[in-house]
Parts: structure tokens; sequence; C-alpha cells
């Protein structure tokens, strides 16, 4: 569990592919170098994207977790 | 709280120490542009290239869609009806009414019930629209490119088509970024 601050969090629950990365890629463009960004989602087909998303642009998946069918990225901009 | 998988922190695009240049320039090589060639208007292939294309910009990629034939006849704008100078292009824009929310499906389309319960599935489902999908790549910065010929074939006016579309090109474009690397998408 990352102690660090979160700086935006971006609730992509009920979105089909592919808004959850799409939305998550306009929010990391907003945030400084180093900054976190929670992303929340219930798209079963996310675990794969965030990772595929996170190793092409070189941002990094700091946490992947699942609760209760919601998805939880913390991502951290490269 | 479970943890569903080993979070994926390798950095891929890491700069090569300036020692060593050339021990790996194949790991090295930028990502590749992505080049979708636009070319069917049915509503399932228009909404693939729109999904595409989207992710492909948020992935980091430069994409340029390529508008051409029943592709391009998508992009006119949605109150336009018909498109044409003569009797010919006028009436092909009857058949086939022009802009990106009046698509109809390959299959299934039974005079407009098939689309009809696709959306509304999307709707059911919050799968964005191809408008909707459109306007986001639009404001995430995908080029729109049209094609000459099929504007001038169709009989398309500039005002007939979509705003922010770039200037019109031709096959050679595209060759010449497939050859230089862009990865082609046929839709």
């Amino acid at each position: 569990m990352s102690t660090e601050q979160i700086a935006q969090v971006v609730d992509a629950k009920g979105l089909a592919c592919p808004m959850p990365i799409v939305k998550t890629a306009q929010a990391v463009k907003g945030l400084a170098s180093g900054q976190l960004l929670e992303v929340l989602a219930t798209d079963a087909g996310s675990t794969k994207d965030f990772a595929a998303w996170a190793k092409v642009t070189g941002n990094e998946l700091v946490e992947q977790t699942v609760e209760g069918g919601v998805y939880r990225f913390v991502l951290r901009k490269k | 709280m479970t943890a569903i998988a080993e979070p994926d922190a390798t950095v891929v695009a890491e700069p090569a120490p300036a020692a060593a240049p050339a021990a790996a320039p194949e790991a090295e090589a930028p990502p590749r542009d992505i080049l979708i060639i636009c070319y069917s208007g049915e509503l399932e292939k228009i909404w693939a290239a729109m999904i595409l294309a989207t992710t492909g910009a948020a992935m980091g990629a430069k994409v340029r869609v390529f508008l051409t034939f029943w592709g391009l006849q998508a992009f006119v704008k949605d109150e336009v009806r018909i498109t044409g100078d003569n009797t010919m292009q006028k009436m092909m824009s009857f058949m086939q009414r022009p802009g990106i929310s009046h698509r109809k499906l390959s299959k299934m389309n039974f005079l407009g019930m098939g689309p009809w319960m696709m959306k509304k599935l999307a709707k059911q489902y919050n799968a964005a629209s191809p408008k909707e999908l459109l306007e986001i790549a639009q404001s995430m910065g995908v080029e729109f490119m049209p094609c000459q010929m099929t504007m001038e074939m169709f009989g398309l006016k500039k005002g007939d088509m979509i705003d922010g579309l770039g200037e019109p090109v031709g096959a050679a474009t595209v060759i010449a970024l497939m050859q230089g690397g862009d990865a082609p998408l046929f839709i």
C-alpha cells in the first residue's frame, strides 16, 4: 500500500473499453512527473490494458488491486 | 483487498547509456506511428476505427486516419443530408446517408433495427459511441486526412465535412507513411 499522496482520481467505473484508458491518458497529461494517479474501473479487460498502457507509455503501474469487482490502479507519471 | 497481479514497473523506453549506444539499437527503436486507413463506412467498422484511434493516442502514439471511399462519407457532418454536384453523386448520398451518426451495420441491419439495437446496447453497457470517440480522438490530436480522389468522385465539399479535418491527400502520402514505418491498419 502506497503511503504517498494521490494527486488525482479517475472514476472510470461502469465505462467500457477504451474509455478507462482514454480517461487515464487525458488525466496523466495534467499531472507533473512523479505524481500519482488513481484509477477505478469495472471493465474486466482493464487489468491487462493498464499493464500494457504503462509498459508502452513508460508511466509506472505502482499498484493494482481488485475489490468487489472494482479494479484500482495507482500510476506514477514518468 | 486482493492483489491480482505483480505490477509491471518496467520502463521500456529508457534511453541507452551514452557509453554504449550501439549495444541494442533494436530495443531503443521509437514507438511506431499508427496509420488507420478508414475505408468502410459501416457502423461497426467506423466504431472499431475510432476505438483504435483514441486508444492509440492514449498509448502515446501519433495516430493518423486516412479517410477514403465509404469511410470518408462517414465524416460528412451529421446534419448534411444530400451531397454531390450531379445526379449520381446526389443519389449515392440519398441511398447511403452520410454522417457518423447515420451508419448502417454490415450484417443484421434490418432497415435500421440492427443499428438501433446496437446503440441501445452501447448505452446500456456504457460504450462510447463512434461520434463521442471521434470528438475525443480529435481532442487528443489524432489527425484525419481526407482522400482527395474520393472528395472529387463523391462531389464532397470542404463545407460538407466535419470540422478539424486535415488537407485532402492522395495514396502516395499513405504509402509514404507506411514506408516510413507507420503501423498500417486497413478498416
